[in-house]
């Protein structure tokens, strides 16, 4: 290393391109493959993926794209060259985008009659439920236990002078269930100017509400029950997130979890899945969907991804019977209204929250 | 101190610069004008308009000015304390000396959600300052608190770019002859005086280009802004991401992403200039020539208290990082580190942590080899030549540093999508990525360094009898040599610690250490969240050692000025 010579140097350029040119070239002769473009949260253990490979003698990559938002504009961007063949996870907040840009080649897989008719968002079947995840209130158990705080069941309670300071929420703007949050709102107090959600969110703000940039920050930042290391007791976050407080937790035997999930003001999430249209495999792209929608991962992805199968029938694992929450009647919004209104609530919200 | 004709050729100069310009090209230009076109020209047709329009929205115009803020008092803070510290590290041996600095690199490698969470626990609610203010004074106490505002996002980013200029400036004032200060001292001018009228125009390229290093990431800041901002807070990076990614408003992208790379590139321009301007012919010295033992007394009084600023500042949150790691139910123990052999289901990771490791140390080499060949090729062509072609590839090199990462990873996929080029999902998209980061370390390392080179030491070697090729050889090389040291010492840092880009391109299944740890802190619970703190400390300890194996190198053989 002590006389870089320029001869060396330029041996080692045509090496890099060389080698970037050969790997770039399609690989000749290898069994078929099928790639699955996620967003970074998915996780599926590998044996129930090795299971389709198996069966049906393919290769599945994985691609994880960013988060929701990034993956869809993604998928958008490279819709004459698709990245992969099947998409998975984008949610009700991106769909109505997706399905105008026409991304999605129709399937109809037969195990859809087990899943119930509100999950089934588009008629045309062009995307197919998988999982869905609510976004609710968390409570940090510890700081209610004492009697001091009353425990809100209902958004109205957030803007009680008694809660003054105490809840935690993530910037719309920026976070996925921030702005889930700002659409159960919207869905709960409607768009009335007087009475509307503008007008709940003024209270809240007046009753010194934290916004964070994100979920982590909010969780392990602000809020203070679990892992949080914050001094708000109530924080957005998921209806499972007290489940995985458990499993995650120094005890995962232990009876009661720190935190816990409430019915008010959960807003359902769903995430789907499609084929890309453009794909050379479409029959196999549908078998990976219709295995999404199989009994065998419908029953791993409560403990994989902190979600409830889109199948009804399908038993959730004892850790979440126990500790998290299934809202009966979560709030929810049409994915075209969410489309035509997002940018400008986000707007609003910002001008009211944060100016 | 003459201003010599430069000692390489124009034609040499240029073909030098073919393989960095063609990596640009390809990798950096040719993808972000295509998906800045497309944001412009959405059908094709050409639509300014809309582009003004943006630019004139008044929250625009907030942005901006909160930005270029921001980024300002963050580079003059992070002078203010990196200086002082360089000055120690250049010039002045003490114990532990060597794993002190290896250590500064650490931060600059560790991601925004470590750092954060580091941050947090020191200016948040229950920071020390705090748990001892309550036990005194009762639980009323008002809370001193930093997290959530414009002060914790300064801590943070002069926390993270001290690295910049202890390396970049302390790299340069090593080697400055101290005789020359010396001299002024016995001449009877004051020790400001001589640093002011001596030591500040020998070093000053290097802190200028050192200093727009830092500005550049300050401008382009995203995590730290994110994490330890308010939500009021909002740079340009976020509104572009916002933009992108939430709104999936492209042409409001486009229009900020070509206001923020036109401001980059006038300040990259104004800067280069200065840089060759300002740049003086001097003897350099080996730096174990130029260090010693601070004299008893005042010196090192001075010495001192700069390196307990530095270290209790630095190290302060590292150690955080290291105790969290270490926290079990029932006091301490290793039980996160044991985590990283195994591959756990609940870590909803492919492999077991330590895989990580594997695949961030096999990307970090790649592009230490990428960054490093190139970068040195471009600082050859920068550094012997002045003028617009040496200024224009100067700020060519710096510019993605300067640019949205996330139109970057977008323009990728729009432009290189025909085969034999469609890399849009092939694993070389990271080490390539990586080195468009890794670039202009390297380059900003040598160049300094070879604008230094007296010629009189050339013209002592050809007077000796030796050809230009071999003066070449004996007098420069050695010099770049070690400049490349420094530059691909930081390659590799880059690397290790690269999440942007990572974060917003669809990539191969491969988890590098800040995706894993990312990954981990997804899901609640302690045992994450212990695992996640320990891969970090592995990250820590990884970067360190990689400096510290560059920098024998370095040390080794004769020294050579």
């Amino acid at each position: 290393m002590d006389r870089p010579s320029p001869r060396r140097s330029s041996a080692v350029v045509a090496t890099a391109v060389g080698l970037l040119l050969v790997s770039a070239l399609p690989a000749l002769g290898q069994e078929r493959t099928l790639t699955l473009m996620t967003h970074d949260s998915f996780y599926l253990p590998a044996a129930v993926i090795e299971n389709f490979e198996a069966a049906h003698e393919v290769d599945v990559r994985l691609l994880p794209a960013g988060d929701a938002g990034a993956m869809v504009n993604q998928a958008i961007l490279t819709a004459d060259r698709p990245l992969a063949d099947v998409l998975y996870g984008i949610d009700n907040a991106f769909l109505s985008r997706a399905l105008e840009a026409d991304l999605f080649e129709p399937w109809q897989s037969a195990a859809l009659e087990f899943v119930p008719a509100e999950l089934q968002l588009d008629p045309e079947h062009r995307v197919t439920p998988i999982d869905y995840a609510d976004v609710c209130l968390n409570l940090d158990r510890e700081a209610f236990a004492d009697g001091a705080l009353t425990v809100p069941t209902s958004l109205e309670d957030l803007a009680d002078p008694a809660l003054a300071g105490q809840l935690v929420v993530e910037n719309p703007a920026t976070s996925s269930p921030g702005l889930a949050f700002l659409l159960a709102t919207i869905a709960h107090f409607g768009e009335d100017p007087e009475t509307g959600w503008t007008a709940f969110w003024t209270d809240l703000r007046d009753n010194d509400v934290t916004v964070t940039s994100g979920w982590q920050e909010a969780y392990y930042g602000s809020f203070s029950g679990g892992t949080g290391e914050g001094d708000r007791p109530i924080v957005v976050s998921y209806a499972s997130s007290p489940a995985a407080e458990v499993i995650y937790g120094s005890d995962p035997t232990s009876d009661e979890s720190p935190t816990l999930a409430i019915e008010a003001g959960c807003f359902r999430q769903i995430e789907f899945a499609g084929i890309l249209r453009g794909t050379d495999e479409p029959e196999l792209a549908g078998a990976l969907i219709d295995h999404l929608l199989g009994v065998e991962v419908q029953a791993e992805l409560p403990l994989a991804m902190f979600v409830y199968p889109a199948r009804s029938e399908v038993a959730l694992p004892g850790v979440f019977e126990q500790h998290a929450l299934v809202p009966t009647a979560p709030l929810s919004l049409d994915p075209a209204t969410i489309d035509a209104g997002r940018e400008a609530w986000i707007r609003e919200w910002t001008d009211i929250v944060l100016r | 101190m003459d201003r010599h004709r430069p000692a390489l050729t124009r034609p040499w100069a240029l073909l030098l610069a073919v393989p960095p310009l063609a990596f640009l090209g390809l990798f950096f230009l040719w993808p972000v004008a295509n998906i800045l076109a497309l944001g412009v020209a959405p059908d094709g047709q050409l639509a300014l308009g809309g582009v003004i329009e943006t630019w004139t929205e008044p929250f625009v115009l907030d942005t901006v000015l909160f930005t270029l803020t921001l980024a300002g008092v963050s580079t003059a803070l992070t002078l203010l304390l990196g200086l002082p510290a360089a000055w120690v590290f250049a010039r002045f041996d003490f114990p532990g000396k060597r794993v002190a600095r290896a250590l500064t690199v650490v931060p600059f490698v560790l991601p925004t959600v470590v750092v954060g969470s580091a941050f947090l626990a020191l200016l948040g609610p229950r920071s020390p300052i705090n748990v001892v203010a309550e036990v005194l004074f009762g639980a009323d106490v008002p809370q001193v608190r930093l997290d959530g505002s414009v002060g914790a996002i300064l801590v943070a980013h002069v926390f993270y770019n001290m690295a910049v200029i202890i390396r970049l400036v302390g790299g340069m004032w090593a080697h400055i002859d101290p005789h020359t200060e010396d001299a002024a001292r016995m001449l009877g001018a004051s020790p400001w005086r001589t640093f002011r009228e001596v030591t500040w125009p020998l070093l000053r390229p290097a802190v200028i280009s050192a200093a727009s290093i830092v500005f550049l990431f300050t401008v382009t800041s995203f995590g730290v802004v994110l994490l330890l901002g308010g939500p009021r807070d909002t740079t340009l990076e976020v509104e572009i991401y916002r933009q992108t990614a939430i709104l999936l408003d492209l042409p409001t992208a486009a229009a900020l992403t070509i206001l923020q790379m036109a401001g980059v590139l006038a300040l990259l321009l104004a800067s280069a200039r200065a840089q060759e301007g300002l740049a003086v012919q001097q003897r350099l010295r080996a730096s174990a020539e130029t260090v010693r033992r601070p004299r008893p007394g005042r010196e090192r009084v001075v010495v001192a208290a700069i390196l307990v600023v530095t270290v209790v500042f630095m190290f302060t949150p590292l150690a955080v990082l290291v105790e969290r790691s270490l926290a079990a139910p029932d006091g301490y123990g290793l039980a996160a580190y044991a985590s990283l052999l195994e591959a756990d289901p609940r870590m909803r990771l492919s492999a077991a942590p330590w895989q990580s490791v594997v695949d961030s140390l096999t990307f970090a080499a790649a592009t230490t080899l990428i960054a490093g060949t190139l970068g040195l090729l471009a600082a050859v062509a920068v550094g012997y030549r002045r003028g617009w072609l040496s200024r224009g590839l100067d700020a060519l090199i710096m510019l993605p540093l300067g640019t949205s990462a996330i139109i970057v990873g977008l323009g990728f996929l729009v432009t290189l999508d025909t085969p034999p080029l469609d890399l849009r999902t092939s694993i070389l998209l990271i080490p390539i990525a990586h080195a468009l980061i890794a670039l202009p370390f390297v380059m900003r390392a040598v160049v300094p360094t070879i604008r230094s080179i007296d010629d009189r030491l050339r013209e002592a070697a050809a007077v000796l009898g030796a050809s230009p090729a071999r003066a070449w050889r004996e007098v420069d090389g050695p010099i770049i040599a070690r400049g490349a040291l420094v530059g691909a010492g930081f390659a590799f840092a880059v690397s290790l610690g690269e999440f942007g880009a990572t974060l917003f391109i669809a990539r191969p299944d491969s988890v590098t250490i800040p995706v894993a740890i990312y990954r981990l802190l997804g899901q609640p619970g302690a045992a994450n969240f212990a695992t996640a703190m320990a891969l970090a400390v592995v990250l820590m300890v990884l970067t360190a050692t990689a400096v510290l194996l560059l920098e024998r190198l370095r040390g080794g053989g004769p020294q050579p000025f």
